[in-house]
């Protein structure tokens, strides 16, 4: 219905949701059981001064001047566990508790984007075989 | 995954290449949905199935009398032979050109576009010397796409990912039901620029036309102009150091900073007043209980 009054919570602090995974402060989230809106912050843009040589030398192979689609790419945090949404594969997928969370978004960001990129390019994702079933040849 | 290779899966239907990788027989009971990033993954910078281009490699294609159907495939066929750098001569306004390229290359249009030019795509540069018609970019994934003139209505609709730049003024319903990415405006936009956006960024260096943002979910829209009007749940937000810094760094790589720079740029967010999670979910429980 429009018109109605934002009823969900505000994010502030960068491990509200590892330390409470359910994230439901507001009367409304408790009430449906859910939390409204995402669990980072969409519309942080990147940092440039924190990228790491991994991301900058994939600009150089694409001929890119920055991070182009990985801008929009942000570590999320689902059933109080870091991990990165996938949009080739429609899904969440977790960071490695072997993985030592920096204390700042803009650095989780960055390791979201390299574990992320390493992943959509590597064998073992699932588009691959779905490319392999459906593919036009 | 069963060990077929592809000259055998290339001989297959698609109904026999499914059976024969083993999707119609997997025993999905008792397995964990949960994928985990692997820390010592290989680094690549490119899909498995890229074909290797070389920015290098450079030839011209004279399309005036291909179709669009021609032009894609033959692109297709340069790429897979090792050409990096692909100029288009004479598009003469075919529609759908340069659709669907899902790795790198460097792709150069002398003249305008049609409707829906390079959409779909997922990682090409793209230069396009001239106009474009609707819905230039239209669910982008990655890349760039630069048009150094004027668009038409829908500029980037859909969009995923990657800069969408027009240097010149675009039409109305700029960016509808964007998802992601960034499309940079270096003149004016039409009505309803941003409706229903969901994520990403725009920005638009001169005036934006009436209900600016309306119905947006998410996602930054900045205006270095005059706006006609916000619409409906559109709401000015704050301009951050950080937003200045990414606007001037974005705008001056392609040529688009204004000469008084980024700190009159008005920032317009989603006030979330049309956030509704479930708002009918508990009375239904109630009915079903």
């Amino acid at each position: 219905m429009a018109g109605t009054q934002y009823r969900g919570s505000e994010i502030t602090d960068v491990d509200q949701f590892v330390k409470d995974a359910a994230g439901l402060e507001s009367e409304r989230e408790k009430e449906i059981g859910q939390h409204i809106g995402y669990r980072y912050d969409v519309n942080l843009v990147p940092d440039y001064n924190r990228i790491t040589p991994f991301l900058s030398k994939y600009m150089e192979t694409m001929g890119w001047d920055d991070l182009n689609w990985l801008e929009d790419i942000h570590m999320g945090y689902e059933d109080g566990a870091p991990a990165v949404f996938d949009r080739n594969n429609n899904g969440w997928v977790s960071i490695p508790d072997t993985i030592d969370l920096p204390d700042n978004q803009q650095d989780r960001d960055m390791i979201a984007r390299e574990l992320l990129l390493k992943f959509q390019m590597s064998d073992r994702h699932p588009l691959v075989m779905l490319r392999k079933a459906y593919m036009k040849f | 995954m069963a060990s077929v290779s592809d000259a055998d899966l290339k001989q297959m239907t698609q109904e026999e290449r499914v059976t024969a990788l083993g999707m119609r027989t997997d025993q999905l009971t008792g397995r964990a949905m949960r994928i985990e990033f692997n820390p010592d993954e290989e680094e690549r910078f490119e899909y498995p199935w890229a074909p290797a281009v070389d920015f290098n490699k450079r030839t011209e294609l004279d399309v005036d009398e291909m179709t669009s159907t021609e032009v894609n495939t033959r692109i297709r066929e340069l790429m897979a032979e090792g050409y990096g750098t692909i100029v288009i001569k004479n598009p003469r306004g075919k529609h759908s050109l340069g659709v669907g390229i899902l790795t790198k290359l460097n792709l150069i249009f002398e003249g305008s576009l049609g409707y829906f030019g390079v959409g779909l795509i997922d990682g090409p540069n793209v230069t396009i010397n001239g106009r474009v018609g609707w819905s230039c970019g239209e669910n982008m994934l990655a890349g760039t796409i630069v048009v150094n003139k004027n668009a038409g209505s829908t500029f980037g609709a859909a969009i995923r990912g990657g800069d969408l730049v027009s240097k010149g003024s675009v039409g109305s319903r700029t960016g509808i039901d964007q998802k992601g990415g960034t499309i940079l405006v270096g003149g004016n936009t039409g009505a309803l620029t941003g409706f229903m956006m969901q994520r990403g960024r725009m920005v638009i260096c001169g005036n934006a036309g009436k209900n600016l943002g309306d119905s947006m979910y998410d996602g930054t829209i900045y205006v270095g102009g005059e706006i006609q009007s916000l619409g409906v749940d559109a709401v000015p937000g704050e301009l951050t150091d950080l937003d200045k810094a990414w606007l001037t760094r974005k705008l001056t790589q392609y040529g688009l900073m204004p000469e008084k720079g980024v700190d009159h740029f008005r920032k317009i967010v989603a006030g979330r007043q049309l956030w509704n999670y479930d708002n009918l979910e508990p009375s239904e429980k109630k009915i079903v209980l």
